[in-house]
């Protein structure tokens, strides 16, 4: 064999090359259009990301629901990570029971709406004893009871035009769900914990609960919650704060 | 004497023979590409496991619960282990899309079939031992700790006793992988690291220094 570069040769690496290129770029379109790109996707990193997170939103295409346990199983011990927000605002409300907090929910949606406490209890309750794993390494299982995220969208009316619920606590951490994971049957906006109100430490009043992903995705203490069909316009639009402080906007893993 | 002269041949054998693999220009790729992503999963699996140095068995566990193992290390990257994140599971693709390729062309080529014929039986138990069971157990354990893929198969944690249990498989088959590639890094050098190793990366050897 040869090492001489032949003209055939040059021009069939060229073609092939050209090919190669094309069809990475139609399949990059396909994936977008069909939600297959997070938000965090640049760089090195995000080819990793992008490999998971579109190979698991294949593999979970058919709703997929995380594993459910018994009342038996749950955690003795359930660990908190990090303090309640210590802004003046939450330390208010918590003096009070909550009693002036309301969800706002805003967006791409028809009815703009907030929601007090008494509101969301009195919507169709649901129950889940579910495990919840920290990045960290330690986990424990517990049992969340609020209303389904689903539910609430439904009231204030989902604009066909929606990519993505963001959601913001009250401190500078934000987080953000795909529609799929949005409408989710398990996906919580949970105000009970193991059968008592949601203990401060666990996000009260009110957090979310992503069975499917890892516990950092499930944010506490919530104020707001907004429909958007980008998520470019919000912090450094890379998706969520966890991005922004070197974590990965898909917690599937 | 004559024992330890066994051992050394034994040794030149082991490390000659998987060296041998490598002539074909895409096992050597596949071979280097598949020990830069063993080593990036080390140090980042590494650096995952001093958020929590702690192991337990079953489905949870965290500091408050009795553990299995206190590994004797501090728990020093609590909320700074993203970047290990990242790179395990980058380098993870990495090494399953590389391991594909290497398969499927040592077996077209009956690499495989032609080297694994001139193993002895030590040889050919830990070859066996390393492709067919440390690794897919490797891959098991760590997809039996993600959420997303036990709501798809929840057999695939239960079977292992839970997402604890996964993880601490998990840290053991890593423990056996490293021990495994010690040793091969340890009867390359027994014989003559500097030939195997320009053989490994070029593919030449030079004349007069073959050995099989």
């Amino acid at each position: 064999m040869t090492r001489v570069l032949t003209r055939r040769k040059l021009i069939t690496t060229g073609l092939v090359a050209a090919a190669g290129a094309s069809g990475l770029a139609a399949a990059a379109r396909l994936a977008d259009r069909y939600g297959l790109i997070p938000p965090d996707d640049g760089g090195i990193y995000g080819v990793g990301e992008t490999l998971t997170y579109a190979a698991q939103r294949l593999l979970m295409a058919h709703h997929s629901v995380a594993r459910e346990f018994n009342r038996s199983d749950i955690s003795s011990v359930a660990p908190v990570n990090g303090a309640p927000p210590e802004t003046e605002a939450y330390e208010r409300l918590l003096s009070r029971q909550f009693a002036e907090w309301r969800l706002v929910v805003d967006g791409l949606v028809a009815r703009p709406s907030s929601f007090s406490l008494a509101e969301l209890q009195r919507l169709p309750s649901r129950s889940q004893v579910t495990h919840q794993a920290c990045e960290e390494g330690w986990s424990f299982i517990a049992e969340w009871t609020g209303v389904a995220l689903s539910d609430v969208l439904n009231l204030v009316g989902v604009s066909t035009r929606a990519k993505y619920v963001a959601f913001f606590p009250f401190d500078q951490s934000w987080d953000s769900l795909d529609m799929p994971d949005a409408w989710h049957p398990q996906t919580l906006l949970a105000y009970g914990m193991n059968g008592q109100e949601l203990p401060t430490g666990h996000g009260a009043p009110l957090r979310l609960r992503v069975p499917r992903q890892l516990g950092y995705k499930s944010v506490k203490y919530l104020s707001r919650i907004t429909v958007v069909d980008t998520l470019k316009d919000i912090g450094k639009g890379l998706g969520s704060w966890s991005p922004e402080i070197g974590y990965s906007w898909y917690a599937g893993i | 004497m004559a024992q330890e002269r066994e051992w050394f041949l034994l040794a030149c054998c082991v490390a000659g023979s998987y060296v041998d693999i490598l002539r074909a220009p895409l096992m050597r790729i596949t071979h280097g590409i598949n020990a830069v992503s063993f080593f990036a999963l080390l140090v980042s699996g590494f650096a995952i496991l001093l958020a929590h140095p702690r192991l337990y068995w079953g489905e949870t566990g965290a500091v408050g619960t009795p553990s299995l193992i206190d590994l004797p290390l501090p728990f020093v990257l609590v909320g700074q282990s993203g970047w290990g994140r990242y790179l395990h599971f980058l380098s993870a693709w990495v090494c399953v899309l590389n391991g594909v390729i290497y398969a499927l062309y040592g077996l077209r080529t009956r690499h495989f079939r032609e080297h694994f014929l001139t193993y002895n039986v030590l040889q050919r138990l830990t070859y066996l031992i390393v492709v067919f069971a440390l690794f897919p157990l490797m891959i098991w354990s760590g997809l039996a700790m993600s959420p997303a893929i036990t709501s798809v198969v929840p057999g695939v944690v239960s079977v292992l006793g839970g997402q604890q249990s996964a993880r601490t498989i998990h840290f053991f088959v890593t423990s056996v992988l490293v021990l495994f590639v010690l040793v091969h890094i340890g009867m390359v050098s027994l014989a003559g690291f500097t030939s195997r190793a320009r053989m490994m990366m070029t593919g030449w050897t030079p004349a007069g220094t073959e050995q099989r």
